[in-house]
């Protein structure tokens, strides 16, 4: 149980995606006019890593990884075809992203409200692709600890996105010199963001 | 001349907002900055050449089914090569070679560009395009790395006169929000650039 939750704290606070690796920059960046747009996207992002993970956690732990086909077949022991990983996951996040789409449709037409916009845009974000090719790089032995880091990254980039939201809402009203209106002072609020988490460093 | 605008006026990264998701990661040090930046470009040209040549005949409802599977299968040619010949600079690249297929850059070219375009230019497109995203990573990187651990390329470059005098390396540029700052920082110094001339 303590390694679940110690993972957890480490992807929402240490290795914090938008901060430390910068995935989801674009949609961070397009979609962070108002915390509430922020809040839907950033509740969609966690919800998709937390479902395609744990999925491609199985994929390659039963399928892709090297000798991880012999539950199948002894003579196929030998077979390594992780280098299809990333075609595999592409795949099966866009997949996964239609189906989510079609289900919450279907149950939850408040909810589909609500995150339907940005289901689509997901499928290329490169927060989701990002999520399971480090998972496969850091080597969970179970796939609830898989589970975990995908909640932890997810809730991580939904606290990034409305924590900068907020403050670009603010950011109306304060004076910025022109030529660094709009993108560049988003670029710079990101990085002081950045610096304030590195803080979190020694947890 | 009318491909040249990706590199400063339409750049990619700075004007379009495209692509900063993975690549700014890779940018502490200037050797994996190159490497990517080659990656991205090799990656861009060939699928925008590749979209372009079977534009007519993929259905518009799936294309962006089929653009993926292009590009992804582009970027593990890509990650193949790199660990098969430079694999230390792979390690050090990690995920972000996978993550190239997401990169918006390339979608958004083939979308906007090679679907409605012939085979040369697309691949001029391309190519241009990712110089332009390139060259952001390669100006970002040379900064990071001589202020970081005054080296270039692994090289020091900063005399030991410096050092003796009380120079010190600025650590902060390795953190990885140093690159945002920066990057932010060019945003500015194009933005001003560009009032100017007009």
């Amino acid at each position: 149980m303590n390694g679940l939750f110690d993972i957890f704290v480490r992807s929402v606070f240490i290795d914090n995606m938008v901060f430390a690796y910068f995935l989801g920059m674009c949609s961070y960046l397009a979609v962070s006019k108002s915390v509430k747009t922020a809040f839907g996207l950033g509740v969609a992002v966690s919800f998709v890593l937390a479902v395609t993970v744990p999925v491609n956690y199985l994929i390659d732990k039963y399928l892709l990884k090297e000798g991880a086909l012999a539950w199948l077949n002894e003579s196929w022991g030998a077979l390594d075809l992780s280098f299809l990983s990333l075609i595999v996951f592409i795949a099966v996040i866009a997949g996964i992203v239609q189906l989510l789409e079609m289900v919450i449709e279907r149950f939850s037409p408040a909810l589909y409200q609500a995150l339907g916009i940005f289901l689509p845009l997901i499928a290329v974000n490169c927060a989701i692709l990002g999520g399971s090719l480090f998972m496969q790089e850091k080597n969970f032995p179970t796939v609830a600890h898989s589970f975990s880091y995908a909640l932890g990254s997810g809730l991580g980039w939904l606290l990034a996105i409305v924590a900068f939201a907020a403050i670009r809402e603010r950011l109306r009203y304060s004076d910025i010199p022109k030529p660094l209106q709009g993108n560049g002072i988003a670029y710079i609020i990101t990085g002081l963001l950045g610096l304030g988490f590195m803080a979190f460093l020694g947890i | 001349m009318k491909y040249l605008g990706p590199l400063a006026k339409d750049n990619p990264v700075l004007v379009q907002v495209l692509g900063v998701c993975s690549a700014l990661a890779v940018t502490a040090q200037l050797k994996p900055a190159v490497v990517m930046a080659l990656s991205v470009t090799v990656v861009c040209a060939l699928s925008n050449l590749i979209i372009s040549l079977m534009r007519s005949t993929i259905p518009p409802r799936i294309r962006i089914i089929v653009q993926l599977l292009v590009v992804s299968t582009l970027v593990i040619v890509v990650d193949q090569f790199l660990q098969a010949y430079l694999y230390e600079v792979s390690k050090m690249l990690s995920v972000f070679v996978g993550l190239i297929i997401t990169n918006c850059i390339i979608m958004g070219r083939l979308e906007a560009f090679a679907l409605s375009h012939g085979p040369l230019p697309s691949l001029i497109d391309g190519v241009m395009n990712g110089l332009g995203y390139g060259l952001v990573l390669v100006v970002v990187g040379t900064f990071r790395e001589l202020f970081g651990t005054g080296t270039l390329w692994n090289f020091p470059v900063l005399p030991h006169s410096f050092y003796e005098a009380g120079y010190m390396n600025n650590g902060l540029m390795i953190l990885p929000p140093m690159a945002l700052i920066l990057v932010g920082s060019l945003i500015w110094i194009l933005n001003s650039a560009k009032k100017s001339v007009k």
